[in-house]
């Protein structure tokens, strides 16, 4: 209570400016970030003839859903959300029984070499990785990975370090003392790791998995130079289609856009603190 | 004799004993384990490193067999720094450490204000982070969009009095484009960076703050005083990062402008060296010479965070005894 009177006191002008100018810098840049979004949105469900005599920024007279639908055929994205689908499935499952195991291992065991291990994989994620496409491109190939799913699946679910870190981290507080009653117990190592580490874990499963899946989700990059045939096209790559001839119809282009970010958007509306936690967690040790 | 004929005799018997014994155990779950993270990270960073090394130094394409490879020594490192193309364009990721520099200071701003009460502080925190989430592709599209002659951005400026004959079209002008593609990227990431001071900030011990209010601090001093140097370590961080991620910038140009007019960064050059002229020798020698520099810049990082910190644990004491004091 009587901190609530000292705040109140403290309210000078000085007080009240700083509140206005922190509410508008908050709006400010609240609008900054959305605007190129909201245009998107404006004009997506703008028909032909009112996109081409209206200004983009003048709202529809009738909203219409007609280029969801013809983007949606267009970029034949049902087949593109369903690669995007199998890809995330396979790389998450790969990445998180992967790292799991890693994290595992090295948290659990006096592995020789364990800190040359955990520095290999610092190393590796200081290269860049447009850089190390251009070699990687020709293992790819001869490795005859090129153009199928799998190939790209295989590649994407190469351990990054960062959810190793994340894994590890949470592990280190997983008492060394259950395993050791599960030994007792007649337990082998892989039943610990199954059936007690890997449950303990989900958290942080969660996390990674959440941060992970949104980047394997909106990766291109690697896809368009892997996925080049039309019916192993990932959905960030069907918005490709959009360019040359139809690359004016902006209606168009803007349905499909707002499409492909549905579900990253769904997935940010129900696990935001994951995500938030995700961001901090990687940054802090990575 | 006997002794060497028991033990001989015994060996495949302890094989399996020996992988039914804990220590056996210990060791096939440990190579269990490890052999395929170990193994995807030879074939997809280590042996392309490797070959990147050595392929810097022929002059091939990707489907030029074994024996028609031609050697030609450092050529294609001259070659680097001497063609127009290829190191001109690390000119241009100055632009792009300005622009990372104001991200990350709008990121701070932003971060201490949302760390402390604000209304609506959740829903600002999340429209601002949302654009990290748009796949880059996307944001090309996005972005071509909202800088076409007449269409977003120019209806905005319009809106605030400017004529549309005195505004420069925005990816064709060579003085503009790209301030107009950096912008995109600080669009992008100042969420990110937001949500990571934010995170920084509230690991901050509560009562330092409620001492400082008691001592009559307002919230600018408290933000040089305890904010500050409370996240200091990952603000440096930042900053370096930045720095190396600046050097390679790619997806902007990459996807709004496909590098046209004078917006090639090096990693598109490289992109179409490699991918487009197929000379992937050139190619291989310009991710190199990023490489080194970005070691370069690993290790000055090192370097420079251990200088700036070598008196962390002093101020950390101060700080306790003040608290202490409080």
């Amino acid at each position: 209570m009587e901190k609530k009177k000292i705040k109140i006191k403290h309210r000078s002008v000085g007080g009240w400016i700083w509140v206005v100018v922190k509410y508008f810098s908050l709006i400010f840049f609240s609008f900054c970030a959305v605007l190129p979004v909201v245009s998107c949105v404006i004009t997506a469900f703008k028909s032909d003839a009112e996109y081409q005599s209206t200004n983009v920024m003048t709202l529809p007279s009738s909203w219409t859903f007609d280029n969801f639908v013809r983007a949606f055929e267009t970029a034949h994205m049902g087949r593109a959300f369903l690669n995007s689908l199998i890809v995330m499935v396979f790389v998450l499952i790969g990445a998180i029984l992967v790292g799991t195991q890693l994290a595992y291992v090295l948290n659990r065991f006096k592995v020789p070499g364990n800190g040359l291990i955990r520095n290999l994989f610092l190393f590796a994620s200081l290269l860049p990785a447009v850089a190390m496409q251009v070699t990687v491109y020709k293992i790819m190939g001869n490795l005859g990975f090129i153009n199928h799913l799998y190939g790209y699946i295989i590649m994407m679910m190469g351990t990054d370090i960062i959810s190793v870190y994340i894994f590890i981290q949470f592990m280190e507080n997983i008492p060394v003392s259950l395993d050791e009653s599960a030994i007792i117990d007649g337990a082998s190592y892989f039943q610990i790791y199954w059936k007690i580490i890997l449950p303990l874990l989900q958290p942080a499963i969660v996390t990674s998995a959440i941060l992970k899946g949104v980047n394997t989700y909106n990766e291109y990059y690697s896809a368009s130079l892997y996925l080049q045939d039309q019916n192993i096209r990932t959905i960030a790559l069907s918005l490709y289609t959009f360019t040359g001839p139809l690359g004016n119809r902006y209606n168009l282009i803007c349905a499909g856009v707002i499409i492909s970010l549905l579900p990253a958007l769904i997935v940010f509306i129900i696990c935001q603190k994951q995500i938030y936690s995700g961001i901090t967690a990687g940054a802090v040790k990575g | 004799m006997e002794a060497e004929k028991k033990s001989f005799q015994k060996k495949p018997f302890n094989l399996i004993k020996w992988a039914k014994s804990r220590k056996g155990q210990q060791v096939l779950i440990c190579v269990g384990f490890m052999i395929i993270p170990l193994l995807l990270l030879f074939v997809f960073t280590y042996l392309p490193f490797e070959e990147m090394v050595r392929f810097s130094f022929y002059k091939m394409k990707y489907g030029t067999p074994r024996e028609k490879w031609q050697f030609v020594g450092w050529k294609n490192y001259i070659d680097v720094f001497t063609r127009d193309d290829c190191f001109g364009a690390l000119k241009l990721s100055l632009y792009y450490v300005v622009g990372a520099i104001l991200q990350l200071v709008l990121a701070l701003y932003l971060a201490t204000i949302l760390s402390f009460k604000v209304k609506g502080g959740n829903f600002f925190k999340g429209l601002m982070f949302f654009p990290y989430l748009i796949s880059g592709i996307a944001i090309g599209f996005i972005f071509k969009f909202f800088y076409t002659r007449g269409f977003v951005f120019d209806t905005i400026l319009q809106w605030l009095g400017f004529e549309l004959d005195n505004l420069p079209y925005w990816l064709k002008d060579q003085s503009i484009n790209n301030w107009s593609l950096v912008a995109t990227s600080v669009w992008r990431y100042f969420g990110q960076n937001m949500v990571l001071f934010i995170g920084a900030i509230m690991s901050v011990d509560k009562e330092m703050y409620e001492a400082a209010e008691l001592d009559g601090a307002n919230g600018f001093q408290q933000f040089i005083h305890i904010i500050l140097p409370s996240i200091r370590t990952i603000v440096t961080l930042n900053v370096i990062l930045s720095i190396t991620g600046s050097l390679s910038a790619f997806e902007p140009p990459y996807v709004i402008t496909s590098g046209a007019n004078g917006t090639g960064t090096y990693f598109v050059i490289m992109n179409e060296i490699a991918h487009v002229s197929q000379k992937v020798g050139l190619a291989s020698a310009m991710a190199v010479v990023l490489l080194l520099i970005i070691f370069a810049a690993t290790i000055a990082q090192k370097l420079i965070m251990k200088y700036l910190f070598r008196n962390a644990n002093e101020t950390d004491e101060i700080k306790h005894k003040k608290r202490v004091k409080a």
